[in-house]
């Protein structure tokens, strides 16, 4: 079937901000997407609100809007743009919900929009516990039993039915959230309730366990003349109880045979085809259970997924551009196979399955360091926050290299570790239960000599792959016991994955100088293609990985070449925007239109990003980003033809720390070279600088035990900013507030980073902090822009909203920090991008830090002023001007983010939290109090002409909209309680009533503003019942809480923990919690724009060209 | 460290792939094929079409899930090696402990890729798998004495000695099948008895008579390993019966019914031998995602390798027109027709998987279904 011809515009709806269970993988599929429609000639509007996506890029779409995903703002999109259709199952589960609301509330229909995809009946069949059920049994599938609860009372009467453990899912949750296992009756109300809780429509679905079975997942793709065809399988290593998310992934499946996979393949079609998903992609989960070879459907979902991006890497198969295609009328064999397209145009058609000659393993990267006392056990409910991917040609060696790939020196397999003395009944005991450290405890239970059936019974993680642990336990064995390291080892070795790290710590030598034996001998990897064929037919996709083989498929090249450096998983503290800025590298390096003619060649380990899609670069490396693996790559690029230099600058801390032993293997860097980078990161080095130029750095001194450090407080002063050296996104960053709190953070941060010593600043109270991301050329600055915080200094800026135009800066203050800046990157020695953080308070600019790479915010500032930085520090690190770059047109033709005309659109960054995903081992969440710690996954931008109306929209696209009417709860620490009093007072002329503590309520009342006194949870409910603040909040009575932090982090005290109590108790119900002042102040002003009512939406292009 | 033993595959054309053996001892010499799928490797081992080749799978790991009765698709293994990159190994009496003591060689840890990117390039030809003590030389010199696929009846090493007649499974009442074995599958087998159809199987060398001593509904030509174009007695046969009983094929038994009726075969650069191939059903539209085993096809209407367009051509054939039926959008190849004059159709994939999708399965309905239509018009 040919295109449709009847549709010509059609609305796209991304994910929104990064959050767990819902990552880049969104980008990538809407950016496929995009472009898919583009190049067929349609009309694309896109609604997303997330700024760090290449999908919200002026030039991927038509139009773009970067708005809250809110129904009535995509109404008010649909109205303005008058699409015909929706595409919704490109955007995750947000995508989805959002395109459900449309229907249900009748904007749809009412704009004569149609779903494409997906219809909304098989939406809803999917999507709705109780009618997927139906769907599958009348399909004669298999589904656990269950049964649908609303009440907890129904909850109690399914226990006779299902039995105990069960599990709960709620209705219409993504990534899991608030699902989890109930074990026992006393389980029962607090489980049940959070499900009951998390679900936006109050249902839940009870289950029968089917904990332990196999989980296995397959991706399916179907077009509108009803083929379908899977692409690929996935195993998971934990079985069913484990999210898959925060599973051990092996594609494709390995423990099934034929006949037991071809029934998994019959019964995913047959799902797809009874929940009605007309074009698109789906996956579909199973559980099988080993003993009796059970299959039953555990759910579907029916759109692009997590899992699909992973297989679109595993396979080479593009799922979401194939899915755009039929969605809008191709039939899968109308379909080129891009991968095994030749130069001649002959290729196979899409309607094909993948098949692998190769080995993927996808692992979790969890990040629970962030969130002390959160529970590190691992259920149905996801918890990681990234995942590494690696291809090898055996399971052992995949393993190894994803388990590098998450850069953690605690995920790898090590031998050489101290060696404690477990014996094998308390190791069996500590794997039965999944955490994020089971795999090396399974590792050391093999060492203790468990068998595989006793890890078997204990884990239920299959014996195959317990099998190949106990493989790469022989081959260590054997590196061990060697008298030497011979030629025949250290291939066998290689082959299962070892790195010359690991290798070197079993022998006792460096990871140098394995590699310098084994370069001596001749041992280097080969590069294999991911064809989706197994090399049946020939591939010109140049999308490669390592292995320990006899022939490489490198093709030579005459055009030099540039190696981008990615940034491995996300984690919290580098996410997307990293790969956004290597993605434009890609751009804006690369020999299409507007590119600087190099062979631009990606290095990475994500597979949910764009730039491990295979047509972003010239060539993809699917690899981990160890100074091994990129020295490897190197190596073959260069055998391949000139290389003109690799790029460390714009995938965060992670390339930046390869950049030195690059170098020193005689690797090109180009950009700010690895002297500038340790001259801006060595605090000793980079205070001469500061000295130099004359600029201010807060008091400071480096200490290496806590005797050091308590010396240094009491010289500053406390409060104090403690955090290790070297670090990105504030990880091990605290601020004490006295000796105790000191000593404790000492003993921890050790720890984290035995090699560097621990920095004691003076904390600068009541600062305004400021972001700047410029490029320096060497000779020129261009002030990419100025965001000035809303929260004070002292809060992480990946978790700060700020504002760019900065709001209450002056020409000035942008001139002193323009000169700052620029003093700054010449003392360096910077060529490219520079990120530099101040604080300015009583008039003194205090210079906190200074990254001499792409920051967090490119992305967002890109988009606020319509100027691509990323692309153009890729160039000046490549040898051109900034007055070259003006002049070309890649950068304005004068002016720059400091020199913004008076009618620029207010931008508002606000990060989001993912503190409902995190509790502690009984139950409760974690505090959700903010710090010099990063905790945002993502973030979101609102953009309007004011202030008020950006920050509203920021607000409602990281929250949920801002109140315009009810209660407001205000409980504030005494050195707040002055600048509190005229925000609130705004608050109750504007009608809302004022809840507020005792304290609060007399410091409100003195100023004439009424307020409620409201018991403390501290205290416990009245003698008649009088509700506390936290059930106040938890019963949904009010609509904004505001809570300022008293005290330390850290410490007890019955203000802290009345504090915590309100906060998550505000998490757990969904009310918008502001922890500051400064946020309070923002608040007012977005809500009083909300009640002028003049919030409009208006896109990218048309700010552009106002 | 683990004794390790060096072997090596060695082909015709002088290229070599290192790696270590890993079941019985000596070699193996053959056509060097590879296969595609992702499992299966007991179905493909014990295929009586992979007689005179050896295997390479492009699947690296091999022997994951050890083997079982179930797997076997006829009673022994008719492959002369397995050539791995990875054998898995994890019992004592799985993968390799199987292809042991069955007496066949095996090698792993063989670059497979490189491999199958030569024979992609060059066309699958002669090789084999040989232990290291054996020089080049010798290797080549055991390698040459083994004839080369094209002309070769390989059909007579597995068909049955004597007749066999296997009851339908269930209720029966279908039709009475005498199928031409030049090395049948189990799963075909059972395909057909599972509907009902009793299977005679008879020695490939069987005449038109003894064919239809029993009194069968329907002639069915099996699958099964070599040149069809060396298999000109069986051809003879198929042409006596044609017109008198129904006639259908599944791959060899596919390329000498279009022999029979007058079209040719050739050989096929390096084959298709996978699960994944996109096959097209010209009358209902769909696409059906194929198991597949040949190293031969049939040429087209007009003598050419491939099919242009998604239409079904015709062939003018000696018993009357036949039609395409199903067309390989991988290269597209034939891969089904039906006669249109009198009653036979074919496919040059396996509907009955094993290993594979299932998506073609329901063929053996239809053909089971039309040979029930001729039987009760017989009957009326």
């Amino acid at each position: 079937m040919p295109r449709r011809e009847d549709i010509h515009k059609i609305l796209l709806v991304g994910s929104g901000p990064i959050v767990i269970g819902q990552a880049a993988e969104f980008d990538y599929s809407g950016t496929q997407a995009c472009r898919v429609l583009i190049e067929e000639g349609y009309e694309v509007v896109l609604v997303n609100s997330n700024p760090a996506t290449i999908m919200t890029d002026p030039e991927v779409a038509t139009t773009t809007y970067i708005e809250p995903l809110l129904p009535a703002t995509v109404a008010q999109v649909i109205e303005r743009e008058r699409p015909d259709a929706l595409l919704g199952t490109l955007g995750g589960q947000t995508a989805l919900n959002l395109s459900k609301a449309l229907y249900e509330d009748g904007t749809l229909g009412r704009f004569g929009v149609e779903l494409i995809g997906a219809d909304y009946e098989a939406i809803d069949r999917a999507e709705d516990r109780e009618r997927f059920r139906d769907t599958m049994t009348q399909a004669g599938l298999r589904v656990p039993r269950s049964m649908i609860a609303h009440t907890l009372d129904e909850a109690q009467s399914a226990v006779q039915e299902l039995g105990l453990p069960f599990i709960v899912r709620p209705a219409f949750t993504l990534g899991g959230t608030g699902g989890g296992v109930v074990r026992c009756l006393e389980e029962l109300g607090t489980i049940v309730g959070r499900g009951l809780a998390a679900s936006p429509i109050g249902q839940v679905l009870l289950e029968e366990s089917v904990l332990g079975w196999g989980e296995f997942e397959l991706e399916v793709m179907r077009d509108g003349a009803d083929n379908v065809v899977i692409v690929c399988s996935i195993e998971n290593l934990d079985p069913m109880g484990v999210h898959t998310g925060d599973s051990v992934c092996v594609a494709p499946q390995q423990t099934l045979t034929d006949k037991q996979y071809q029934l998994l393949r019959d019964q995913a079609i047959e799902v797809i085809r009874a929940v009605g998903v007309e074009t698109g992609g789906s996956n579909v989960q199973f559980a099988v259970n080993r003993d009796t070879d059970e299959i039953v459907v555990i759910e579907m979902n029916p759109r692009v997924s997590r899992s699909s991006a992973l297989a679109s890497k595993a396979t080479g198969f593009p799922i979401a551009k194939i899915a755009a295609k039929v969605a809008i009328g191709y039939t899968l064999d109308e379909i080129p196979n891009d991968i095994t397209t030749r130069p001649d145009g002959q290729s196979t058609p899409a309607s094909f399955e993948p098949t692998l000659d190769y080995v993927v393993v996808k692992v979790p990267r969890f990040a629970f360091e962030k969130f002390p006392g959160a529970d590190p056990m691992l259920t149905t409910h996801m918890k990681s926050v990234g995942e590494a991917m690696a291809i090898g040609r055996n399971f052992t060696e995949a393993l190894q290299k994803a388990l590098r790939s998450l850069e953690r020196s605690d995920a790898v397999f090590d031998w050489h570790r101290e060696w404690v003395e477990l014996d094998k009944a308390t190791l069996l005991e500590q794997i039965s239960v999944p955490h994020d450290g089971r795999l090396k405890l399974v590792m050391d239970a093999i060492r203790a000599g468990a068998t595989p059936q006793e890890i078997f019974a204990a884990t239920r993680i299959d014996p195959w792959f317990v099998d190949q642990l106990a493989l790469i336990n022989e081959v260590a064995a054997e590196v061990t016991a060697a008298p030497e390291l011979t030629p025949d080892l250290l291939r066998l070795a290689k082959r299962h994955g070892f790195s010359d790290a690991q290798i070197g710590k079993i022998r006792g030598m460096t990871a140098d100088v394995v590699r310098g034996v084994r370069h001596a001998l001749g041992i280097r990897p080969v590069y294999k293609t991911v064809d989706t064929c197994a090399a049946e037919f020939a591939a010109a996709t140049p999308y490669h990985y390592s292995t320990y083989d006899e022939e490489t498929e490198v093709m030579p090249r005459e055009r030099p070449a540039v190696v981008i450096l990615g940034s491995g998983p996300n984690r919290i503290g580098q996410g997307i925007e990293f790969d956004y800025s290597c993605v434009h590298a890609s751009m804006a390096l690369g020999h299409g239109e507007g590119g600087a003619g190099f062979e631009t060649i990606m290095v990475n380990c994500n597979p949910e990003t764009v730039s491990t899609d295979y047509d972003t670069s010239d060539r993809l490396y699917f690899e981990p980003l160890t100074l091994e693996d990129v020295l490897e790559v190197v190596h073959a690029e260069q055998q391949a033809g000139p290389v003109a230099g690799v790029i460390c600058q714009l995938g965060g801390q992670t390339p930046l720390g390869l950049a030195q032993g690059l170098a020193d293997a005689g690797v090109p860097i180009v950009g700010t070279p690895p002297e500038a980078i340790h001259l801006a990161e060595e605090r000793g080095a980079f205070g001469r600088v500061l000295a130099d130029a004359g600029l201010t750095a807060p008091t400071h001194g480096l200490a290496s035990s806590y005797d050091e450090a308590q010396v240094i407080a009491d010289e500053i002063g406390y409060p104090v900013l403690v955090r290790p050296s070297y670090v990105l996104g504030g990880r091990g960053m605290e601020i004490v507030y006295d000796d105790v709190a000191l000593e404790g953070y000492i003993a921890r941060a050790t720890a984290i980073s035995p090699e560097h010593p621990v920095l004691v600043d003076r904390f600068v109270d009541d600062a305004v902090e400021i972001d700047v991301d410029a490029l320096f050329d060497g000779d020129e600055l261009f002030l990419g822009g100025v965001m000035e915080h809303i929260e004070e200094a002292g809060i992480h800026s990946g978790d700060s909203a700020c504002a760019l135009p900065p709001i209450t800066l002056g020409d000035h203050e942008i001139g002193r920090i323009r000169e700052a800046t620029e003093a700054i990157a010449r003392g360096v020695g910077v060529l490219g991008l520079i990120n530099i953080q101040f604080a300015l308070g009583s008039d003194v600019l205090y210079v906190l830090e200074a990254n001499p790479r792409a920051s967090r915010t490119v992305p967002f500032v890109s988009k606020a002023t319509a100027t691509p930085l990323a692309k153009a520090a890729a160039r000046i690190m490549m040898g051109e001007s900034v007055k070259q770059l003006r002049a070309e047109g890649l950068l304005p033709a004068s002016g720059d983010g400091g020199t913004l005309p008076g009618d620029s659109p207010i931008a508002v960054k606000e990060a989001v939290m993912p503190f409902n995903r995190f509790r502690q081992p009984d139950g409760r969440y974690v505090d959700t109090v903010l710090g010099p710690e990063m905790k945002s996954t993502g973030e979101v931008m609102g953009i309007d002409a004011d202030f008020g109306r950006a920050f509203a929209k920021a607000q409602a696209a990281a929250f949920g909209s801002l109140p315009t009417s009810g209660r407001v709860f205000v409980s504030i620490a005494n050195r707040d309680k002055r600048s509190m009093v005229f925000p609130v007072k705004v608050l109750a002329d504007l009608g809302f009533e004022i809840l507020a503590t005792q304290g609060t309520a007399d410091v409100l009342r003195r100023n004439g503003v009424q307020a409620s006194v409201v018991r403390k949870h501290f205290d416990g409910p009245g003698p008649d019942g009088e509700p506390t603040t936290v059930q106040l909040i938890a019963e949904g009575g009010v609509a904004l809480v505001v809570n300022t932090p008293h005290g330390s982090s850290g410490s007890g005290g019955s203000v802290r923990v009345d504090g915590y109590e309100i906060r998550t108790a505000a998490v757990r119900a969904n009310v918008p919690c502001i922890t500051t002042v400064q946020g309070l102040g923002a608040a007012v002003q977005g809500i009083e724009a909300r009640i002028r009512g003049d919030i409009g939406v208006r896109s990218l292009q048309d700010w552009a060209a106002r | 460290m683990r004794a390790r033993r060096p072997a090596y595959v060695l082909l015709e054309d002088g290229a070599r792939f290192d790696g270590l053996a890993c079941a019985a001892e000596g070699h193996a010499v053959g056509e060097v094929v590879f296969t595609t799928s992702m499992s299966g490797y007991q179905e493909s081992m014990t295929d009586p079409s992979y007689a005179g080749q050896l295997i390479t799978f492009t699947f690296p790991m091999i022997g994951n899930y050890g083997v079982s009765e179930a797997a076997m698709e006829s009673d022994r293994i008719h492959a002369r090696a397995a050539i791995m990159r990875a054998a898995v190994d994890h019992d004592q009496d799985g993968w390799l402990a199987w292809l042991t003591a069955a007496g066949i060689p095996a090698i792993s840890e063989v670059d497979t890729r490189a491999l199958v990117r030569h024979i992609r390039d060059q066309g699958a030809m002669r090789g084999g798998v040989f232990g290291g003590e054996l020089s080049e030389e010798e290797a080549r010199e055991v390698m040459l004495a083994e004839p080369e696929m094209s002309g070769r009846d390989l059909a007579r090493e597995v068909t049955p000695p004597q007749m066999v007649t296997l009851d339908s499974v269930g209720a029966g009442g279908g039709p009475r099948i005498a199928m031409i074995d030049t090395g049948v599958k189990r799963s075909i087998v059972d395909n057909l008895r599972a509907r009902g159809a009793t299977v005679e199987l008879h020695p490939c060398t069987s005449s038109a008579d003894e064919l239809r001593l029993g009194h069968p509904d329907a002639i069915f030509l099996a699958n099964g390993p070599g040149d069809p174009a060396a298999l000109d007695y069986i051809v003879s046969t198929v042409r006596q019966l044609i017109g008198q009983l129904p006639v259908y094929g599944i791959c060899l038994g596919h390329q000498l019914l279009c022999r029979a009726v007058g079209l040719d075969t050739y050989k096929l650069p390096f084959g298709h031998r996978g699960a994944n191939h996109p096959v097209k059903d010209l009358v209902s539209g769909q696409i059906e995602i194929t198991s597949q085993n040949h190293g031969f096809a049939v040429l087209g209407p007009d003598g050419s390798h491939t099919i242009d367009h998604d239409q079904a051509v015709r062939w003018e054939t000696d018993f009357g027109a036949a039609e395409l039926t199903h067309i390989n959008l991988y290269d597209r190849t034939v891969e089904g027709l039906a006669l249109r004059e009198v009653q036979g159709a074919t496919v040059q994939y396996h509907p009955e998987a094993g290993p594979g999708p299932h998506d073609a399965v329901h063929l053996f309905d239809r053909f089971v279904g039309e040979i029930g239509g001729t039987m009760a018009g017989a009957a009326s």
